[in-house]
């Protein structure tokens, strides 16, 4: 029973778009699966999948244009099943399962 | 489930149509170009202008204009964005290359000058080549998608500069007037960088987000930066300096305005122009100011290095009386220096190789084309 919970994964589709997919190996969308909970038993968050993203989905090195001072690089809007991420808490919203996250640059030209 | 799409799209609409009507843009039956570069701002005013259009009766001629710098793996990609925009808005499309109006393209201007300093040529370029197409098109008015943080940040560059003059102009949501031969206005002028991504996405706009080739440095340490760390801060920043902007223009003392006005009507127009188009890359200035603010910043800190801090230091322990003394006596001797130096130049006549509207005997465009024409031989060798 504890084994089945920290094995339980949540599916999350990832979006790009506005120029930051080409940090992504020029892929606007992905798929992916994260723990529940994180190494602290706690249920996972925006902040977490943002780390996530970095650690294992980033190709780019420029990590800076991503995320700047352990924050999402200002300019980069982030989208939680299509509301602003403002709406719901920022990095604290706890990620459910099926969620659609998007990051959108706004950074790039007219 | 979610309706925070629908309802924004209409309230960003009717936002722009409250800009649109209270500074009187348009009138009826009038023959506008949008400038296009298949950039996210361009591609929102060519939605927004065309829905407005239609729902509140403008009567406006809307037409594509886009100006094909010649950049292989760059403008030509977005000019296919463009040309889909023109499809679904059914509206006309006019390209101008820099080929036909200069007999260069920036590729072959960066392969003879290298890639360092040729966001100058094109900014110089561009500018001439929007005024150019709308009069090919016999069209009076360019409207451009400049937003709210690019006017903060133009409005920001200018108080560093201490350019008050053209503080004031940088403000303004239309610039030239009936006596200039095409007209520029910013519809956008009041709306978030944010909010523009926001309507393209829910809108499901198709737009063109690749940074020009020639200025991948511009991404980092600019204006912009610091525009969107305030904006982050507080979210109204941007429209606060807007705002303020135009509070200070509204001060600028009425000699400084007028030196620009008294050399000409239509002197404001090309200063303002100027300020639009110079090093303006894909179509946004955010792209080259950020060069100018690291040129900047080198500067203080050179001034800071050879004069050291003394001077302030001092000025700051005056008692009151004498620094406000200090004060008259410094300030108008800063008026003096600056300002002939920005304004002085600026007599209207016309350009004496290309005939385009000029304050100097050539146009900027025929000095930097002279530069390029006597290095071609070399080149092609």
């Amino acid at each position: 029973m504890v084994t089945a919970t920290e094995n339980a994964q949540l599916r999350v589709v990832v979006e790009f778009s506005g120029g930051l997919e080409m940090l992504f190996s020029d892929q606007k969308r992905h798929v992916i699966s994260i723990p529940t909970t994180d190494e602290n038993g706690k249920p996972v968050t925006v902040a977490y999948l943002i780390e996530y993203l970095c650690k294992n989905v980033m190709k780019d090195s420029r990590k800076e244009l991503f995320v700047l001072d352990s924050q999402i690089r200002p300019g980069i809007l982030v989208l939680i099943n299509d509301a602003d991420w403002e709406l719901e808490g920022e990095e604290k919203y706890a990620i459910q399962n099926g969620d659609n996250i998007l990051f959108v640059s706004t950074l790039h030209g007219g | 489930m979610h309706t925070p799409g629908r309802c924004f799209i209409s309230i960003f609409e009717d936002e722009v149509h409250h800009t649109i009507s209270s500074s009187k843009l348009f009138f009826p039956g009038e023959k506008v170009a949008i400038g296009a570069s298949g950039g996210k701002d361009s591609t929102v005013l060519a939605s927004v202008l065309k829905t407005l259009n239609e729902r509140h009766n403008y009567g406006l001629d809307l037409v594509l204009l886009s100006i094909d710098e010649g950049i292989k793996g760059y403008r030509d990609d977005s000019l296919e964005t463009v040309k889909w925009n023109a499809i679904q808005y059914e509206m006309p499309l006019k390209v101008v290359g820099y080929d036909e109006l200069y007999g260069w393209t920036m590729d072959q201007v960066v392969e003879t000058i290298g890639k360092k300093g040729n966001c100058t040529y094109c900014g110089v370029f561009r500018r001439q080549a929007l005024d150019r197409g709308a009069k090919m098109l016999g069209i009076k008015h360019v409207v451009t998608g400049h937003n709210a943080d690019d006017v903060a940040e133009t409005i920001l560059m200018n108080l560093l500069r201490g350019d008050l003059a053209r503080l004031s102009r940088s403000t303004s949501i239309v610039t030239g007037d009936a006596t200039s031969d095409v007209k520029r206005s910013k519809p956008l002028k009041y709306s978030y960088e944010k909010e523009i991504v926001l309507y393209a996405y829910h809108k499901k706009l198709d737009y063109f987000s690749t940074e020009c080739i020639y200025s991948p440095e511009a991404f980092r340490g600019s204006a912009r930066s610091l525009i969107k760390n305030l904006e982050r801060v507080r979210p109204t920043a941007i429209l606060d300096i807007v705002r303020s902007g135009e509070d200070m223009a509204r001060l600028v003392p009425v000699n400084t305005a007028k030196s620009c006005a008294c050399k000409g009507d239509v002197a404001p127009a090309v200063v303002a122009a100027e300020e639009d188009g110079l090093g303006g890359c894909g179509s946004s200035n955010g792209r080259s100011s950020g060069n100018e603010m690291a040129a900047m910043e080198k500067q203080l800190r050179q001034n800071e290095a050879a004069e050291g801090l003394e001077v302030d230091v001092s000025k700051q322990m005056l008692p009151q009386a004498q620094r406000d003394k200090e004060n008259v006596k410094t300030l108008p001797i800063r008026g003096v220096s600056a300002n002939p130096k920005i304004l002085g130049k600026q007599t209207l006549g016309n350009c004496e190789r290309c005939g385009y509207m000029s304050s100097q005997a050539i146009c900027q465009a025929c000095m930097l084309l002279e530069g390029l024409n006597k290095n071609r031989p070399q080149i092609q060798i």
